[in-house]
């Protein structure tokens, strides 16, 4: 798993079509936001460029964007999100993803942190 | 956060983890680790535990006789002050010359002089108003060294009066002082929640033993800010600053019902308070825009800022959301604000644009849960 200065963490799953990048919030940013309440997803087959906002997260206190973390196409949006947004408290990192992106290089996920530099960032 | 005042209860809020925020310049817990949600439940359901020791607590004490310092607080108020009985409570507003609202307040008559509580953000600005217009009639103490505590929820009555009997034979809006081993008590029966529950003033020094025995029950939780603003907006209740302003009339905000017939048009003391010509003629005639609820029909909150206009495209820009959010009890976004009369009818289709598009909302009547007051 990798972990973007934004809280998002990113994983890489491999299908018959080729590998793709799962996107969710950490548990630390799912705490942070508080109860989620409504989740706005993108349209599948969105192309998205890095830093665009593709997903909306209400919570009970504010509204917050989560960035596509690199360029790609998106290819698959986690719609159970739309009727049981609390899920992103209960599970941040397992059934609460957001989406499922197609990128032409695996190679960028290089750059982000893992799992202990990220835990250095939040202390 | 240097220069933000604290509560006596401020080593309570950070043992119990609350997270803790800048408002009207005290540092106070928005929230504890239970979270705004089921903070908010938690008080429908059981009882909920606020401290509220950063609004205003001020005695108006007599120079002379209580009648011409209920005279003299009713020439700042279109509401009825003379006439309160001894014991009870009543909602107020300090009114402008053009109207609107310069704080909301809730005042008692506590047989020789008056106890009003007023918002904390105002609570400056509102002694020297008090201050300047009831001088020669009354001395206006700032109350500096008592707590105020929110007890809120179907089980407040039964928790409060395992340490308080007397609270069970209170009525809303009664008050009553109590001796007791935490010292006087100053309670009534009124809060901000929607719910039936107790406020209770109490000397700062035994405040933090007073809200730890409450705690110990099993019924109640430490309650945020958080929660206590989803629960008065479910409540259709206004907040400062949001809902009701220097600009906003009491008719248009709603707040007609806190106008007793005795200052209306006829009434046996009519007028007589700022603002007295605008605030009666709206009350016959009806005020141009009026505060009313949304229900955004879809699930995406819409907060306070957000623009409603009468068509899904085109159309005119008729009014705004002045607070909104989820309902955690109503399991739904709800809102309110401002829209003029041809607007105002609930059940009339709007659109709230939100982050560029314009979704529906319905106008629907306030509040958007029924209030569990004990009459």
């Amino acid at each position: 798993m990798k972990y973007t200065e934004d809280h998002e963490w990113l994983r890489v799953e491999s299908t018959p079509e080729g590998d793709i990048v799962v996107v969710g919030i950490t548990e630390h940013a799912a705490t942070q936001l508080g109860d989620v309440v409504f989740v706005e997803l993108p349209e599948v087959e969105t192309v998205v460029a890095t830093g665009d906002e593709v997903v909306v997260i209400e919570s009970v206190k504010a509204a917050s964007d989560i960035l596509a973390p690199v360029d790609g196409e998106i290819i698959e949006v986690n719609a159970k999100l739309s009727d049981k947004p609390g899920l992103v408290n209960d599970d941040p990192t397992g059934a609460a993803w957001f989406f499922k992106m197609k990128i032409d290089d695996l190679s960028v996920l290089d750059d982000f942190m893992d799992e202990d530099e990220y835990n250095d960032m939040i202390g | 956060m240097a220069d933000l005042r604290r509560t006596c209860l401020y080593d309570l809020h950070e043992e119990l983890g609350a997270k803790l925020v800048p408002f009207a310049g005290y540092e106070m817990p928005v929230q504890y680790p239970m979270g705004v949600l089921k903070e908010h439940l938690h008080t429908r359901a059981q009882a909920g535990l606020f401290d509220v020791s950063h609004m205003g607590q001020v005695i108006l004490r007599p120079k002379g006789d209580m009648a011409a310092l209920e005279a003299a607080f009713e020439a700042l108020m279109p509401v009825a002050v003379t006439g309160l009985a001894e014991g009870r409570q009543r909602y107020g507003l300090f009114t402008n010359a053009r109207g609107g609202i310069l704080d909301d307040l809730m005042f008692a008559n506590r047989g020789d002089h008056l106890f009003v509580v007023v918002n904390a953000a105002c609570k400056e600005t509102d002694i020297a108003h008090m201050t300047a217009h009831l001088g020669p009639v009354a001395k206006v103490e700032p109350v500096t060294d008592r707590a105020l505590l929110a007890l809120q929820g179907p089980e407040a009555e039964a928790v409060l009066a395992a340490l308080v009997p007397q609270v069970a034979e209170m009525r809303f809006m009664d008050v009553i002082a109590v001796d007791t081993v935490f010292g006087a008590l100053w309670i009534s029966r009124s809060g901000y929640s929607g719910e039936d529950g107790f406020e209770i003033s109490l000397p700062e020094a035994s405040a933090p033993d007073f809200a730890r025995n409450l705690l110990a029950h099993p019924a109640v939780a430490p309650i945020g800010l958080g929660a206590r603003d989803s629960l008065r907006l479910e409540a259709g209740l206004c907040l400062y600053g949001h809902d009701i302003d220097e600009n906003t009339t009491p008719v248009a905000a709603g707040l007609s019902w806190a106008i007793q017939k005795a200052r209306r048009r006829g009434g046996a003391r009519e007028g007589g308070f700022p603002g007295a010509e605008r605030i009666l003629q709206e009350l016959a005639e009806g005020a141009p825009a009026l505060r009313v609820g949304f229900h955004p029909e879809t699930r995406a909150p819409m907060r306070e800022g957000t623009v409603i206009w009468d068509a899904p495209e085109g159309g005119r820009n008729v009014g705004g959301i002045t607070s909104g959010g989820y309902g955690p009890s109503v399991e739904a976004p709800i809102a309110m604000g401002y829209v003029p009369q041809d607007c105002a009818e609930p059940g009339t289709r709007l659109w709230g644009e939100l982050r560029g598009k314009r979704l529906p909302v319905t106008v629907s009547e306030l509040p958007f849960r029924p209030s569990t007051y004990k009459r």
